[in-house]
């Protein structure tokens, strides 16, 4: 027997009775109420999909969901790292102005929902962006283009590439407001003798932050930031009100055309609960090997 | 034969707040002299000697190091902190970097020398401080008296002209502020120039040239160190000497 299982005394034991009982009865109710024609069996084929004109295995609407979300993630927290570090040394400037507005910016992200953000920066600002980069024809041409395999493989569909890119920089903005927080914790965690020390060997204001306080800062926020990943993965899910055609947006598109509205949202539901968690074990492994 | 000036305060003064730090103190290092600075906590000594390097800016009179005056945020500072060595109470060694890497920083990255030249220099101040066995150690695997000579090797490194002290034995366990002494006297022995801000009377007896009593921010009294243990002119110098020697 687990030892889990040994530690359990007799009001464990009633609790996790009552706890079934409710959860049973709910069930039931619904069951009996809804009237809701479960369909499970249909939901493997919108993961992966057997092709038969071609014999092969195809990601279908879900799979390609997790794997964009997960692409997302990975683009907008290197962004937001880079982002949030720039803003971290911003908010411990010497400088008056550059800690004004790095707080400005901190503080607006930091008070207005992450929904609003995405509306607000994908109508102002990335329509801007996405023409001023030229970013809509160079996308096109790729995709008509011979060898789409590689850029698929990093971007998936080219032609949905601008909407991504507007995706993943939203989400880094938001994000990197809290990267920053977290790395100017971190600098400031360093001792001040730290930085005299750096200064008394006639060290340079940025020779004393790239080789004495970030190294040391951080190697200290490596854990909260880890957490702050996994939070992004789970905010990456906003970014559908825009069309980024990740995870989330997928699964309204599998529910729309399907009505399978509990077995695909509980699949969904499933794929982001594992990624996460299974990120946050494996973050908290890695931490204790340290 | 007069030495020449390498330091020159005059009418300093410092403000933290309110509180005046250091009030018109006026103080000449000449090269090559050993300069023990001492008083009851808070009478500014740290201060001083943090003025020396620019660490503080101070508020009021004159500071030239080596013939440049020190104005606050001026670019020479930093090439002045090179030619000015600090060792601080709490060894402030980079925990980062190994033994060795602490010494060759300074060099590698401030003075632009080639690694095998900065890691030469380390290994001869290590041996001058009598560690060169631990080069490869991390600061945390050192003892505190290792580690304070770990750092006097570091500010040796970048070959300074003089070396500020502050309390560098404070913060040591009892059975190793000798050997940190001892290299200090040592480093004296090799004609260093010196400003040492110390409670350390044996060691001040041994090597000072001059004895300089601070309290409540001023220079009370300045005086070589045979005149100022037997007699010291001031009533505060007499009542701290009975304090701190009493025992």
């Amino acid at each position: 027997m687990p030892s889990f299982l040994r530690k359990l005394k007799w009001p464990d034991l009633v609790i996790l009775a009552v706890l079934a009982g409710v959860f049973g009865y709910v069930a039931l109710t619904v069951e009996g109420k809804l009237n809701y024609d479960w369909r499970w069996e249909l939901i493997p084929n919108y993961i992966l999909r057997y092709r038969t004109d071609t014999e092969s295995w195809f990601a279908n609407l879900l799979l390609q969901g997790l794997f964009a979300t997960i692409r997302i993630s990975l683009y907008s927290s290197v962004l937001a790292l880079i982002l949030g570090t720039i803003l971290g040394l911003a908010r411990t400037a010497e400088n008056l102005t550059v800690r004004l507005l790095a707080r400005t910016y901190l503080e607006l992200l930091r008070n207005i929902p992450p929904v609003v953000i995405v509306f607000i920066f994908y109508f102002f600002l990335s329509a801007q962006l996405i023409e001023a980069l030229n970013l809509n024809a160079w996308a096109r041409d790729i995709a008509r283009g011979e060898n789409t395999a590689v850029w698929e493989f990093f971007f998936g569909d080219m032609r949905r590439f601008p909407s991504m890119v507007a995706g993943v920089i939203v989400l880094a903005l938001f994000e990197s407001a809290f990267v920053g927080e977290i790395v100017r914790a971190g600098i400031e965690s360093i001792p001040r003798g730290q930085r005299e020390a750096a200064r008394s060997i006639g060290m340079s204001r940025w020779q004393e932050m790239r080789y004495i306080v970030l190294p040391q800062a951080l190697k200290k926020v490596v854990p909260p930031l880890a957490n702050q990943f996994i939070t992004l993965i789970k905010d990456s899910s906003i970014i559908s009100l825009i069309s980024v055609q990740e995870l989330t947006y997928k699964t309204v598109e599998l529910v729309a055309s399907t009505r399978l509205i509990f077995e695909a949202w509980i699949t969904t539901a499933a794929f982001y609960f594992v990624l996460c968690f299974g990120l946050s074990m494996l973050f908290r492994r890695l931490e204790r090997a340290r | 034969m007069t030495k020449a000036p390498i330091i020159v305060a005059e009418h300093l003064d410092k403000f933290f707040g309110d509180f005046q730090a250091l009030s018109d103190v006026s103080l000449t290092v000449h090269q090559g002299e050993r300069v023990v600075v001492c008083g009851p906590s808070g009478s500014g000594k740290s201060t001083l000697i943090r003025c020396f390097n620019g660490l503080e800016s101070h508020d009021a009179g004159r500071l030239t190091v080596e013939g440049v005056e020190l104005v606050p945020d001026s670019p020479k500072i930093r090439q002045l902190r090179q030619d000015v060595g600090m060792v601080f109470q709490q060894f402030n060694l980079f925990p980062h970097l190994s033994v060795l890497e602490n010494l060759t920083i300074g060099p590698m990255k401030v003075r632009k020398l080639p690694k095998a030249e900065a890691e030469a220099t380390a290994r001869k101040y290590l041996d001058r401080v009598h560690i060169p066995e631990q080069a490869g150690k991390y600061p945390s695997q050192l003892s505190g008296g290792q580690q304070q000579r770990v750092a006097i090797a570091r500010a040796l490194c970048m070959e300074p002209r003089v070396m500020l002290f502050d309390e560098p034995t404070s913060a040591l366990d009892p059975e190793m502020i000798g050997e940190v002494l001892d290299v200090m006297v040592e480093l004296a022995g090799t004609g260093m120039t010196m400003v040492v801000v110390t409670h350390e009377m044996g060691f001040a007896r041994k090597v000072a040239d001059r004895m300089v009593f601070m309290e409540q921010g001023r220079i009370v009294e300045v005086a070589p160190p045979e005149k100022f243990f037997s007699a010291p002119e001031s009533a505060r110098a007499k009542l701290f000497l009975d304090q701190i020697l009493e025992h």
